[in-house]
């Protein structure tokens, strides 16, 4: 219950590691946006709540030139905000945007949203495509893995005891690259995805495809990559047949569940147009950017 | 706004003042019952039933009751036995189970404590020992021969021979008028449809809420949100077995109701615990219990088949409706029967109406209760009507739509009704004509509630500077304050700022139904007139005295009493001075009216949407709304406006989006509003409402109830837009992207037929 | 388990008050401050009814521990006005007619004025998306999006 709980504002990445690992009944958070309802409906029941928001490398952002580098709690506000991560990777932002309300975009992050392993959370198909990097820190100090093996299932992750996610580093991508997000939900905003695809397309000076990354979210236990449709892409004008492979190669790299929200059929067929639009509109901004440069 | 009928210039009525109790609803002041908190006051949580179906063996609360910070725990054998069979049966045992729990989320037990966690774990250690038994989910389980019988002690009311074995139909209902085969003999085009929809939650943002105050006398006061506070009274009493008189209730103001707080959930058990432990107990509602134990309206299955003939005459109409009313008996396929034909001229129909129960929470009024579901049925068949004959669907309306003095399904002839007006200004509104663009479709309805009048009292005080006070038993659940202070304006001839709209709590005001029919501004409002008229009358008397003549030469004019008598010039005597001198002419000005309203004239409405669909994904999008309602008179638009508004929005979140999903057990998979789609504000268009007066000739000014309408059409009009933008017929709720998407596919992927 | 002291501002006030480490800032904030105007309608974020500024962000307050508050500037809806003088949204809420219950009223006027400190010219998708965390059940939106754009015409033209 609620009366019991301790709660911990730690300001170093440090000192969170130490109150996690002297409590394996602690937990981390950043926005609470899914615990605390979860801690609401009586589960789990943690002794301490280690709030990561006070850790202010947690909350920044930076770029070197080549990297940026993003607090895992930092608000996805922050993130939409931020121009020179809009410009870089348009994709990744809207899918950070698209969580929730405006009320929830203060609190959510991509830490959040990947170590919370939701299935069909926003962020992680968009944060893969663009090969994101974890900068995990635990009682064994700091490692770095690429986002996609952090979460493991629904709800599992890698992430061992007292670790938690520090920061994301991201390369500044190459020229004529652009990502894209969409995901399907039946309300307009509010709503868990249905379905989620991110794509990046890099292109050469001739307008084919020089390389593609394409990711769906909530149609499998995890993040799914579709290394068909990004073979179909390469070489190829993002267009026509190959677009056509997209579709076809998505729909059947998903692994869906019939729940409240969706059915296999609906996830499958949703995934391939939702994956073929997604390129198609990565590599628009491709081409966009190849015009302006 | 279409005025369509002469009507007498008003100073007061159809003008937009700021509503009276408005500064304290945008300052975060105005007091809803959750924001009450009394001096020792206790948290009070209800246990409920895990179980949809299952019979309570034993209840042990010894140990939650020895719990720190526990004064109270109660169960159903706190409360007088009731029989099943008893009038009251339903409503009692639905509040605190007995033998048997009937859904998820029944409550079985209360605790009141210190704190709301010392309650909560209390809560958690109450033990209930049930016997499971296989529930009854849907119309189908209902019906099924052998079904599991969830009351044996129910006997199908209206079965013709009587039912002498209980069973899960609680009521048949059947109307018929003229000669059906030879209607459908007469018919050139005969089409028969079916249609499937599920429960749905009314959705107030408000979750109820009270606060219980039992004193050592043994009488108790509660404050609470209700829709009606007389009927809290009236219904704790008979759950407690008390006398009125000991039960006080003050309204809260209210967060919304729609139907959903025309019932009783907590006030009981607050008030059994507030007695046993001797200090106020107050509960809410976590939203999950709300949508796990209170209100939804009913889910359906309906048949409907029409007779045409090829210029559109409707000739014959046969339906068979089912309507699940959760775990109790509930009137959803009589409101069902009373709707279904009831806005066209058909000769020859029958109806039969099942009402059933399955093991879900019992079902609450929703706004024109049942309507919406006749009309998806009604309305998307007569658009296929109006296809298949070639026929505009505007005109195949306004052909058979019906009019004064036709019979309606009852066989009561209607008074003047506005519905013919109100297909004329969806036809003359730009909107009728304008151009669609790629993948969107447009599509009309129309939609019928009957309205309800019922007790309802107020009463007039006028203070000694010449302001009133207006007293009424009607919670103001969407601006009705500022309703009854225009009309009262209006009759007293005084600014309406200088009149003081209150909700009287049930020792202030007169017997006063529930808000319920869309009957406040018009039976609450005939209540207040006439209050109002005999204060005119008073006024008068006064005047004269004051002035020394006869009444009868003294009129009521603009709030002043004006000599009209032959004995010269007399200046007139305003209000204020009449309320200045009321202690030597006759003592405190104060009266009341109180009656039985009758005439709530019928509510037509008629709308026009346009949808875009997403031919590969199924999302469809409502991209533009024009709505047109008969007020009868709107007394104050902008809220008349908004109650065409905020049904349109509800209806098409019934269209689209929102149902209740169970499991194979019966337990709620979507309890809370992330899953229980209601609408939000980046998924809806601007509303356009067109409010049409065809004054009700039953009331002073005028009024119809304007409150459930509009929730009537919505549900076709998005089915008939969709229809137009896809080729495709959805009969089945929610049109989620899903169902929308498997329509185009099965219908060959793209608009075909 | 003893209680955690917590020190803040909110709408200009200094305000101390204790709390359990899990009690949400809305419950905080309702039964320890005695500020009722955010109400709790759903309790998972769905709502928007509890909306609040932290710091000058906009959040639900059901979704916050009440500890976080600690050191941080807090503005509800009762410090919207000032003195008698409402805020424009208010009075715009008021003349338009954009509450029927009220009960929603709170969190719309307190998300509307943040997204008008944003964005003080918002065309009418930025108002229904930058408001679509707040559920109103009663006026289908349309007076509320009118509403704020008055508010937003009224503020800049001032």
């Amino acid at each position: 219950m609620l009366t019991a709980m301790r709660y911990a504002s730690p300001t170093t990445v440090a000192e969170a590691v130490d109150l996690l690992g002297s409590d394996p009944d602690a937990r981390v958070y950043a926005g609470a946006t899914d615990l605390i309802p979860q801690i609401r409906a009586g589960r789990p029941e943690p002794t301490v709540m280690v709030d990561l928001k006070r850790i202010e490398r947690l909350c920044a952002i930076s770029s070197n030139g080549s990297t940026y580098t993003v607090g895992a709690a930092t608000p996805t506000a922050d993130i939409c905000a931020d121009a020179g991560l809009t410009a870089a990777f348009p994709g990744l932002v809207e899918a950070s945007g698209l969580i929730g309300s405006d009320q929830i975009q203060s609190r959510s992050s991509w830490g959040g949203n990947l170590a919370n392993a939701s299935p069909a959370a926003d962020t992680p198909p968009s944060l893969i495509v663009n090969e994101a990097r974890a900068v995990i820190a635990g009682p064994g100090g700091e490692r770095t893995v690429p986002a996609a093996e952090v979460a493991t299932g629904p709800g599992a992750t890698s992430l061992g005891p007292g670790e938690i996610i520090v920061e994301f580093e991201l390369d500044q991508p190459p020229a004529r690259t652009a990502d894209a997000y969409l995901r399907l939900i039946p309300r307009t905003e509010m709503d868990i995805a249905v379905v989620g695809a991110a794509a990046r397309v890099t292109l050469d000076a001739d307008g084919n495809v020089a390389a593609a990354a394409v990711a769906l979210g909530a149609v499998a236990p995890t993040v799914v990559r579709v290394p068909d449709a990004e073979a179909a892409l390469i070489g190829n004008e993002p267009a026509g047949d190959a677009l056509a492979a997209v579709q076809a190669a998505a729909s059947a790299a998903t692994n869906p569940i019939d729940d409240k929200r969706g059915t296999v059929a609906y996830r499958r067929q949703v995934a391939g147009v939702l994956a073929r639009r997604a390129v198609s509109m990565a590599a628009e901004r491709a081409r966009e950017q190849g015009g302006q440069s | 706004m279409t005025v369509t009928e002469p009507k007498p210039s008003y100073k007061y009525i159809g003008t937009r003042p700021v509503r009276h109790d408005g500064v304290e609803k945008v300052t975060g002041r105005a007091r809803f019952a959750a924001d009450l908190n009394l001096p020792g006051q206790l948290h009070g949580i209800a246990v409920r039933s895990p179980h949809a179906h299952a019979r309570i063996v034993s209840i042990d609360t010894s140990e939650a009751e020895a719990m720190p910070g526990v004064k109270s725990v109660i169960t159903g054998d706190d409360f007088p036995a009731v029989a099943p069979g008893d009038r009251n049966y339903d409503m009692c045992v639905n509040v605190i189970a007995r033998d048997k729990v009937f859904y998820e989320g029944h409550a079985v037990a209360a605790v009141a404590a210190i704190t709301r966690e010392q309650a909560q774990q209390a809560a958690a250690a109450v033990k209930v020992a049930y016997d499971v038994l296989p529930p009854v989910l849907t119309i189908d389980d209902a019906l099924a021969p052998g079904a599991p019988v969830l009351h044996g002690h129910m006997l199908t009311a209206g079965a013709d021979p009587p039912a002498e074995e209980p069973s899960n139909i609680s009521n048949i209902t059947r109307f018929a008028g003229g000669d059906l085969d030879a209607g459908f003999a007469a018919a050139d085009l005969v089409i028969e449809r079916e249609f499937t929809t599920q429960p749905v939650h009314q959705g107030y943002i408000e979750t109820h809420a009270c606060v219980a105050d039992t004193g050592q006398d043994g009488h108790t006061s509660i404050w609470c949100s209700s829709q009606g506070h007389f009927n809290v009274r009236s219904s704790t009493a008979t759950l407690l077995g008390w006398e009125t008189t000991r039960i006080r209730v003050i309204p809260a103001e209210i967060g919304g109701g729609f139907g959903g707080k025309t019932t009783i959930y907590l006030e009981p058990l607050a008030v059994a615990m507030s007695a046993k432990a001797g200090r106020p107990v107050k509960m809410v509602m976590s939203r999950d219990e709300v949508f796990r134990a209170t209100g939804p309206a009913p889910g359906t299955r309906l048949k409907v088949k029409l007779g045409v003939q090829s210029d559109g005459n409707l000739v014959a109409g046969d339906a068979y409706l089912i309507y699940t009313n959760g775990a109790y008996a509930g009137p959803g396929g009589l409101l069902g029967a009373m709707t279904v034909f009831e806005s066209y001229d058909i000769e020859n129909f029958n109806i039969e109406a099942l009402d059933v129960v399955i093991n879900t929470a019992r079902s609450a009024a929703y706004r024109a209760p049942a309507a919406p579901l006749t009309a998806f049925a009604m309305e998307t068949l007569l658009d296929e009507v109006a296809t298949e004959l070639g026929i505009d669907p505007m005109d195949l309306r306004l052909q058979n739509a019906v009019t004064e003095g036709d019979p309606s399904t009852m066989g009561f002839p209607f008074a003047r009704i506005g519905f013919v007006e109100c297909l004329e200004a969806i036809r003359d509104h730009p909107h009728y004509t304008a151009p669609l663009g790629p993948n969107q479709g447009r599509g009309l309805a129309a939609g019928y509630w009957f309205n309800i009048g019922e007790s309802s009292s107020a009463t007039v005080n006028l203070n000694e500077d010449g302001t009133a006070t207006v007293v009424t038993g009607s919670p103001d659940i969407g601006g009705s304050r500022a309703s009854m202070a225009l009309m009262a304006a209006e009759v007293l001839g005084i600014d309406v700022y200088d009149i003081r709209p209150v909700v009287g709590d049930t020792e202030a005001v007169g017997f006063t139904d529930v808000t319920e029919g869309s009957r406040a501004t018009f039976a609450t409002g005939m209540a207040v007139v006439e209050a109002s008229r005999k204060m005119v009358v008073e006024l008068r008397g006064r005047a004269a005295k004051m002035m020394g003549v006869d009444v009868d030469d003294i009129d009521w004019v603009d709030g002043q009493a004006v000599y009209t008598g032959s004995d010269g010039e007399k200046d007139p005597l305003p209000l204020a001075a009449i309320t200045g001198k009321a202690k030597r002419t006759g003592g405190p000005l104060t009266t009341t009216g109180s009656l039985e309203a009758h005439g709530a004239g019928p509510g037509f409405a008629v709308h026009l949407c346009d949808v875009e669909v997403d031919q590969e994904t199924g999302v469809v999008r409502v991209v533009r709304y024009t709505a047109s309602q008969d007020a009868g008179t709107a007394i104050h638009p902008s809220y008349v406006e908004g109650q065409i508004q905020g049904g349109v929005a509800q209806g098409v979140g019934w269209a689209l989006n929102e149902e209740y999903i169970y499991d194979s057990d019966g337990v709620m998979e979507n309890p809370s509003f992330l899953d229980y789609r209601v609408p939000v504000a980046s998924y809806l268009p601007m509303i356009d409402a067109i409010i049409v007066e065809v004054p009700n000739p039953a009331h002073p000014y005028g009024v119809r109830g304007v409150g459930e309408t509009g929730i009537v059409p919505p549900i076709p009009a998005v089915a008939n837009a969709i229809h137009n933008a896809t080729g495709c017929r959805l009969r089945d709720l929610p049109m989620s992207p899903i169902r929308v998407l498997d329509a185009i596919t099965s219908n060959g992927g793209s608009k075909g037929a | 388990m003893s209680r955690v002291h917590v020190t803040c501002t909110i709408n200009g006030d200094p305000i101390e008050f204790l709390c359990d480490g899990g009690q949400t800032l809305l419950d905080a904030l309702r039964d320890e401050v005695g500020l009722t105007g955010a109400k709790e309608g759903c309790g998972t974020g769905d709502c928007g009814a509890c909306s609040i500024v932290m710091d000058g962000r906009l959040l639900c307050s059901c979704l916050a521990l009440a500890p976080e508050a600690d050191g941080t500037t807090i503005s509800t809806v009762e410090g919207l006005a000032s003195g008698d003088d409402l805020h424009p949204l208010q009075q715009c809420f008021l003349e338009g007619a954009a509450l029927q219950c009220g009960v929603c009223t709170p969190g719309f006027l307190v998300a509307a004025k943040a997204l008008l400190d944003r964005n003080p010219d918002p065309t009418e998708t930025e108002i229904r998306y930058g408001l679509a965390g707040n559920l109103c059940r009663c006026t289908g939106y349309d007076k509320i999006v009118r509403a704020v754009q008055t508010a937003a015409q009224t503020i800049n033209e001032s």
